[in-house]
């Protein structure tokens, strides 16, 4: 298990690093060299980075469509992510992938899917695999709530409590399924008290801060490596943007501009600021900018596929 | 001799003992009956964890199956009815499929998943469909359909080395045909038909059990003088179109019998291939399938639902501008008469 306490400056790296980047991508959007959807995570990158730095270096994570914290959280390539946006050649997948299919297999961040709640039998399906081998290793799954309303996700969840799996499921609840409410959706109870009828620890955690998060994730993920089977986090969390693409959407009506206020309020960005030294932001934040500029020159600078590429990577 | 189930079991065997990451999983398949023989046992001799019962939760199944290939693994999922990966689509066509091209090959899904299809003995709308169309349409799978004993053991065991999901399509009314099957492992090749029969003035293509109905037509074709060569698809994605367009150029007469609906079945595949090729205005070519309704329980409309030897040598008479009068007697359909269930 780890112990004591996060290390703050590496959480604020990673978290200067997601916001910077995104923030980079709303700034550009429009020029149109991003030619495909993208997923902001922005409010709720600290549940990203408080769960990755608590995981060790071999346990395999999956991810969806909003992955960019996840993906960055977890250390997979900048500069892959920026070319890969840019649908270049020298992205992750080859410009093939795109934002909502990001991998980096050398962190073992695998393939993230678009289809909702898609690939969380496959991260029980690992899991299952883990198992077999008798591995030290455990299987993140990270989830919305929308992701809870397909049925495959309690399928997975009953195969992984039946059969005691080395997996977490951190399902971030940001409320919506793209404009549509949590209740306007779900019958009955939180996902994580359902969740709890299978018998499996479950718990549910009001917008926690990125070391409540790390805490959280380091038990359970050390529960889980003693054997004892899979486990639950819903964390509630809030995104300051539109459900895809770049656009604010609190002009829509559908949610008061007052809980984007309270978030920003509480945006994990500034309170990690705020336990470290001005000095010490400061060189984060300059890190920060030279490492993004050097990722974006990468994209820009790479090629794209040449057509010879198109029939590559499948099978038939 | 062996049975195409006890060939399967022998495939399965053999691969298992071979390789450790290889496993079964599926509804039934540590049962007293063993998906027909073809999984008996594998739990006692290779433990619990490498062949065990499944929740019915077919799109989660899949998916674990998936995740499990993904992780290095060698599933093999085994279904009780091809009806029952309707449930199993999203994963197999958004999942599997997609999971080499998407990360540009730095993962694939070593998975195999068989489903029995299959004709007869009132298995109506929902127990009897044969949707492999619908898998060959989806680049990043593979699919097979072997007819002999033989070729469902080199199915199973290329199936299984592959890096590819691959799909087989195991007929009911086959597992108990017995034939020479080598106690050696070995491999069937993907995108290879087989050529069954040699003939010289039709070519008659089947999927699965209607390579059966093709050589039964065969023999009624030959008492009247006509010579058919039989094909045996056995690769459906990767399709040997090749295979067929060169008998057919032999032939000039092309017959290609699906196992499942005509529109957009194999058949529609290959005679639009052969359009595309030179040979198109020289072979005349007819299709044949499944009625194109929804599959009725009753046995008179059941035997008038699917193709049978007559209506394959009968339009093979026609394209030969033969009268199908002249026809002889079909000999029965031995299985398909001592099928009796329970189900
Ligand atoms: C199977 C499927 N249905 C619908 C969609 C369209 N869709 C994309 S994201 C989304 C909302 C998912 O909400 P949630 O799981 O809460 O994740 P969030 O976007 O809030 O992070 C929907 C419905 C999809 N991609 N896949
Ligand atoms: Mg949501």
């Amino acid at each position: 298990m780890k112990c004591g306490e996060i290390d703050i400056r590496r959480a604020y790296h990673l978290l200067r690093t997601i916001r910077r980047s995104e923030e980079k991508i709303i700034e550009i959007y429009s020029l149109d060299v991003i030619k495909s959807p993208v997923h902001l995570s922005i409010g709720q990158e600290h549940l990203a980075v408080g769960a990755c730095m608590a995981l060790d270096d071999n346990d395999v994570l999956f991810s969806n469509y909003r992955g960019h914290a996840h993906y960055l959280a977890r250390g997979g390539s900048l500069k892959a992510f920026w070319a890969e946006l840019y649908g270049k050649s020298n992205g992750h997948a080859r410009g093939k992938a795109g934002s909502m299919h990001l991998v980096d297999m050398e962190v073992n961040f695998m393939p993230a899917s678009a289809i909702v709640a898609s690939a969380i039998p496959n991260a029980v399906g690992y899991a299952l695999a883990c198992k077999m081998r008798n591995e030290e290793r455990i299987v993140v799954c990270f989830h919305g709530d929308g992701a809870a309303d397909e049925g495959v996700f309690w399928e997975s969840l009953n195969f992984a409590a039946l059969k005691k799996l080395p997996i977490l499921f951190i399902c971030e609840n940001n409320g919506y399924a793209i404009y549509s409410t949590q209740r306007q959706r779900m019958a009955g109870g939180s996902i994580s008290e359902k969740a709890e009828r299978f018998g499996i620890p479950a718990s549910f955690h009001e917008c926690p801060g990125t070391q409540q998060v790390w805490k959280l994730v380091s038990e359970a993920a050390d529960g889980i490596r003693n054997g004892n089977g899979p486990q639950l986090l819903e964390m509630t969390t809030y995104r300051w943007f539109d459900h895809v693409g770049t656009d604010d959407d609190h002009d829509l009506g559908f949610r008061d501009i007052a809980l984007r206020t309270g978030a920003r309020n509480r945006d994990d960005v500034v309170k990690l600021a705020a336990l470290l030294s001005p000095a010490d932001v400061m060189a984060i934040d300059e890190r920060v900018e030279a490492e993004l500029a050097a990722a974006i020159a990468y994209a820009e600078t790479g090629e794209f596929p040449g057509s010879d590429e198109l029939m590559g990577h499948d099978y038939v | 001799m062996l049975s195409y189930g006890a060939a399967l079991l022998e495939a399965i065997e053999q691969e298992m003992e071979r390789d450790q990451s290889v496993f079964v999983m599926g509804q039934g398949v540590d049962d007293q009956k063993g998906q027909y023989g073809s999984t008996l046992g594998l739990h006692k001799k290779f433990g619990a964890a490498r062949n065990f019962d499944t929740p019915i939760a077919e799109d989660a199944m899949t998916g674990i199956a998936v995740g499990a290939a993904l992780a290095g693994m060698r599933p093999v999922h085994v279904h009780q009815r091809m009806d029952f990966l309707m449930l199993c689509m999203n994963q197999l066509v958004n999942m599997a499929a997609k999971y080499s091209y998407m990360s540009a090959g730095q993962v694939s899904v070593p998975m195999v998943v068989r489903a029995s299809i299959g004709r007869s003995w009132g298995q109506g709308p929902q127990h009897s469909q044969a949707p492999y169309p619908f898998f060959m349409h989806v680049p990043g799978l593979k699919v097979l359909a072997p007819t002999t004993p033989h070729d469902a053991k080199g199915s199973l065991i290329a199936a299984i080395r592959d890096d590819t999901p691959v799909l087989i399509v195991e007929h009911r009314l086959l597992y108990g045909n017995q034939g020479i099957v080598p106690a050696t492992e070995f491999e069937i090749e993907f995108g290879k038909a087989r050529i069954l029969r040699k003939g010289s003035h039709v070519t008659l293509v089947g999927v699965s059990y209607t390579v059966v109905d093709c050589l039964r037509a065969a023999s009624m074709l030959a008492s009247c003088g006509i010579d058919a060569e039989v094909i045996d698809l056995l690769s459906l994605a990767p399709l040997d179109s090749a295979a067929v367009l060169e008998s057919a150029a032999r032939t000039g007469r092309l017959v290609v019998v699906d196992n499942s609906w005509v529109t957009c079945g194999a058949g529609a595949e290959l005679l639009a291939r052969l359009q595309e090729s030179p040979l198109g205005e020289h072979v005349r070519a007819k299709r044949l399938g499944y009625a194109p309704v929804t599959c009725p329980t009753t046995r008179p409309l059941e035997d008038i639902f699917y193709p049978s030897p007559r209506s394959v040598a009968v339009e093979a008479m026609k394209l030969c501008g033969r009268d199908p009068a002249d026809l002889g007697e079909l000999a029965v359909a031995r299985e398909i008469e001592e099928f009796k269930g329970p189900f």
